[in-house]
């Protein structure tokens, strides 16, 4: 161990030596001019590769992307509608600008761990895991004010006289003023849902902010007072 | 044929007769033009290929409806398309939940929503009741296949004609 030690740094010291002295051989034209074409071959080959991950043929190579959310995906309006705009899967859920999608990508490698262990390998397990999928999407898209929506759907953007009054309301209620997010009501829009039992409709205040202007509220209220009376 | 293994004379007395009548009621739809209920399949030849009607456009003007009767299910006055109605989630009780309209606005599920077949009322929507759109439709703007002459039955016997 103590030998395989004393290698290591040896072999380091002697690089250390090497790297940090002048070049004796090569001009300083070849090592500045080689390094720059180096670099910029390494940076395009790096973006080039980062891009084949980032598209749809890519995600569904896997069974697990294809056999599953794929399909569910074609059937909804995020892949045919009338204007014939379609959203891939990086669309949802890359981040298009680059350090969050480097980091994003980095997150991701916690998929490969999943592909190669099989953690989601058959329909059923997929299922059993769907709802712990889903939080984790819905919590990104949460945490982000829903980034990736908002780069097609802005809010700026959005004309309330051409939506059906009832859309119109909420919007302006709840999207203009940013009390809440694209993602709080819209679960579910490219794929099926988990069993929501339990997760309440994404128009409802959090718990903390649940007013006592709710009649709901008052009542509970009351009735803590009462039972702490007893 | 059963009129063969009878006389002769009766099997030829009963094709006689039945052609008689077939040639009657010929003429008789012939002369009246009798209502033919359009065919399900439509006008096209069937082994051709027809170019299909446009979809009728569901109506969302969030104005609720009179029921024709009392009992009817009421009508959807808004959009649904996309709403998942599975096992696993139900978007129109998002709304539609006692626990919810106060936030929603929405009408809430009738009380006979909570009743299993029993009548044993529930603390939530009855598993009987879970499938809205199996009674609950969507109104679109198009056109009846066939007339309706249905009358509300307080105007019955009142409008007669």
């Amino acid at each position: 161990m103590k030998a395989i030690f004393a290698r290591v740094k040896a072999l380091l010291l002697r690089f250390w030596h090497v790297i940090s002295r002048p070049s004796a051989y090569l001009s300083l034209g070849f090592l500045t001019l080689g390094g720059f074409i180096c670099g910029v071959m390494f940076w395009g080959a790096f973006n080039t590769a980062l891009e084949l991950t980032n598209k749809e043929n890519f995600c569904i190579s896997c069974h697990e992307m294809h056999d599953n959310v794929y399909q569910e995906l074609q059937r909804t309006v995020h892949f045919t509608n009338r204007s014939g705009v379609r959203a891939t899967c990086p669309d949802c859920h890359v981040p298009h600008e680059w350090t969050h999608k480097i980091a994003r990508k980095m997150q991701a490698s916690k998929e490969v761990w999943g592909k190669i262990f099989g953690t989601i390998s058959t329909r059923e397990k997929f299922l059993d895991k769907r709802l712990e999928l889903a939080k984790h999407e819905w919590a990104r898209l949460k945490a982000n004010d829903s980034l990736e929506c908002r780069n097609c759907h802005s809010a700026i953007a959005m004309d309330f006289t051409k939506q059906t009054r009832r859309a119109a309301e909420i919007h302006s209620r709840y999207l203009v003023k940013g009390e809440r997010t694209c993602i709080d009501c819209h679960k579910g829009i490219a794929h099926e849902l988990p069993d929501m039992t339990g997760i309440e409709p994404g128009w409802r205040a959090p718990p903390e902010l649940r007013g006592s202007g709710s009649s709901l509220e008052l009542h509970r209220i009351g009735l803590v007072d009462y039972l702490a009376d007893l | 044929m059963r009129g063969q293994n009878r006389s002769g004379l009766r099997f030829t007395v009963t094709v006689a007769a039945t052609m008689f009548g077939a040639i009657v009621v010929a003429l008789g739809a012939l002369a009246a033009g009798p209502n033919i209920v359009p065919r399900v399949t439509g006008a096209a030849q069937p082994m051709q290929e027809a170019s299909p009607p446009p979809l009728a456009r569901p109506i969302t003007d969030d104005v609720r409806r009179m029921r024709n009767y009392p009992e009817q299910p009421p009508v959807i006055p808004h959009a649904i398309e996309g709403y998942q109605l599975t096992l696993h989630t139900n978007r129109c009780l998002e709304c539609h939940r006692r626990q919810f309209t106060e936030g929603s606005g929405a009408p809430m599920i009738s009380v006979t929503h909570f009743m299993d077949r029993d009548g044993q009322v529930l603390a939530d929507v009855t598993p009987r009741r879970y499938f809205c759109t199996a009674c609950h439709v969507q109104q679109t703007d198009a056109k009846p296949l066939v007339g309706n002459d249905f009358e509300d039955m307080l105007l019955v016997g009142k409008s007669r004609r």
